[in-house]
């Protein structure tokens, strides 16, 4: 699917992850902060393409400033991020939670 | 009613939409935890709190805790997404916010079934309670804690209650008497479990003690609270005596006496222990090994 607008989820607060979302130049671009990136950024990574594949979104570029966000968390700011960059925050994708 | 004798001292409100508490809630011994995506999520992070819980309901591990969620009310337009993602996360209890009328949660109930068979859980096992928070609400507590055989227990929030008739929270809680007392009784005529209302003044940990001892005498099941902190005092207040503990020993001894001689009769020292007393028996005890006073075996440790 592609994305209609820019959107933001998360916060900055410790434990949580800031994940942004915008239209991409062809392909996933990922920029990533973490003071945790060298032992799990790959982690990280994958677990929010794993996200972006179940809305389809194959071309964006993805924002992450993590504050040692577990993956359950990480996985649920990127559906929250998924949902607002379709416009479909009244509706709720059933199938990929 | 769905309740059973599940003990329920203290539930341990944590906001929807932040994942430091939300991992952490697990660890500190409340008896139901509730993840709140009502009041304390802002309406720019409806949808972010609905997503995180439903994945913390998934995938951390809150052990033996009974896990509920408070939705948005009837009159958001969160409500129905709200149902739906935690009825499909598995969650224990829906709480309402706001509960007016025995129409109100027949309501819920329908959406709650409609989206148990969507999403494939066993139709009937979310339970529901309902938070009473206006006069109306305290005026129709008979017929809300009825309302559904799904009902788990009924709960007093007593900030939009007070404002509701026009006064405020006093220190001595005279305020507050009278619905508590109609919540206590709906609650005890219907067969579920009753909530007393927050402390918020988390500086006052004297007045916090004075209001749990007066719920606790009162008869509630337990209260609910805002800070790990409250929670050992809540356990505290509900703790059993030894004496407490050594009689219903004698009541339990008493009941395996009469199981072994085929007798229905109990009594102890030639008196007849009736039902009243077991059940009391039976409260006390799950209470004390709550509380890690008995041993597996029910034997009391000596401190």
């Amino acid at each position: 699917m592609e994305i209609k607008k820019t959107a933001l989820a998360g916060t900055l607060e410790s434990s949580d992850i800031q994940i942004m979302l915008s239209q991409g130049q062809g392909k996933i671009e990922f920029s990533l902060v973490s003071d945790v990136a060298k032992q799990f950024g790959d982690q990280i990574k994958a677990t929010i393409e794993k996200v972006l594949a179940a809305y389809q979104i194959d071309d964006a570029l993805v924002k992450v400033v993590d504050q040692g966000a577990l993956d359950p968390v990480i996985e649920a700011r990127a559906i929250t991020v998924c949902q607002r960059a379709l416009d479909l925050v009244d509706q709720p994708q059933w199938e990929v939670l | 009613m769905a309740g059973t004798e599940l003990l329920r001292r203290t539930m341990m409100f944590v906001p929807g939409n932040n994942p430091g508490l939300i991992k952490d809630a697990g660890i500190f011994g409340a008896d139901s935890i509730m993840f709140d995506l009502e009041d304390a999520v802002s309406l720019a992070e409806k949808d972010a709190a609905r997503y995180l819980v439903y994945q913390a309901l998934q995938r951390f591990d809150y052990g033996e805790a009974e896990l509920v969620v408070r939705i948005n009310g009837l009159d958001t337009p969160f409500y129905q997404n709200d149902i739906k993602a935690m009825v499909k996360a598995g969650i224990d209890v829906i709480r309402l916010p706001k509960t007016e009328s025995a129409e109100m949660v027949a309501d819920l109930e329908k959406l709650v079934a409609a989206a148990e068979e969507e999403f494939g859980r066993p139709v009937g096992s979310t339970h529901l309670m309902a938070a009473i928070e206006s006069a109306k609400g305290v005026v129709n507590a008979n017929e809300i804690a009825a309302a559904s055989d799904r009902m788990i227990g009924i709960a007093l929030s007593a900030e939009d209650y007070t404002t509701d008739m026009k006064t405020h929270r006093y220190p001595d809680g005279q305020e507050l008497l009278y619905a508590r007392n109609v919540i206590l009784h709906a609650a005890r005529a219907a067969g579920v479990a009753a909530f007393d209302t927050v402390f918020t003044n988390l500086d006052d940990e004297e007045g916090f003690i004075r209001e749990t001892e007066l719920i606790h005498q009162l008869g509630f099941d337990g209260k609910s609270v805002i800070n790990p902190r409250q929670i050992p005092l809540v356990n505290q207040v509900y703790q059993p005596s030894k004496q407490e503990i050594l009689n219903a020993q004698n009541v339990m001894a008493a009941i395996e006496e009469a199981q072994r001689r085929g007798s229905g009769v109990i009594a102890i020292n030639g008196q007849m222990v009736d039902r009243p007393v077991v059940m009391r028996a039976e409260r006390v005890m799950n209470l004390a090994k709550a509380n890690h006073l008995v041993n597996q075996e029910g034997q009391y440790i000596e401190e």
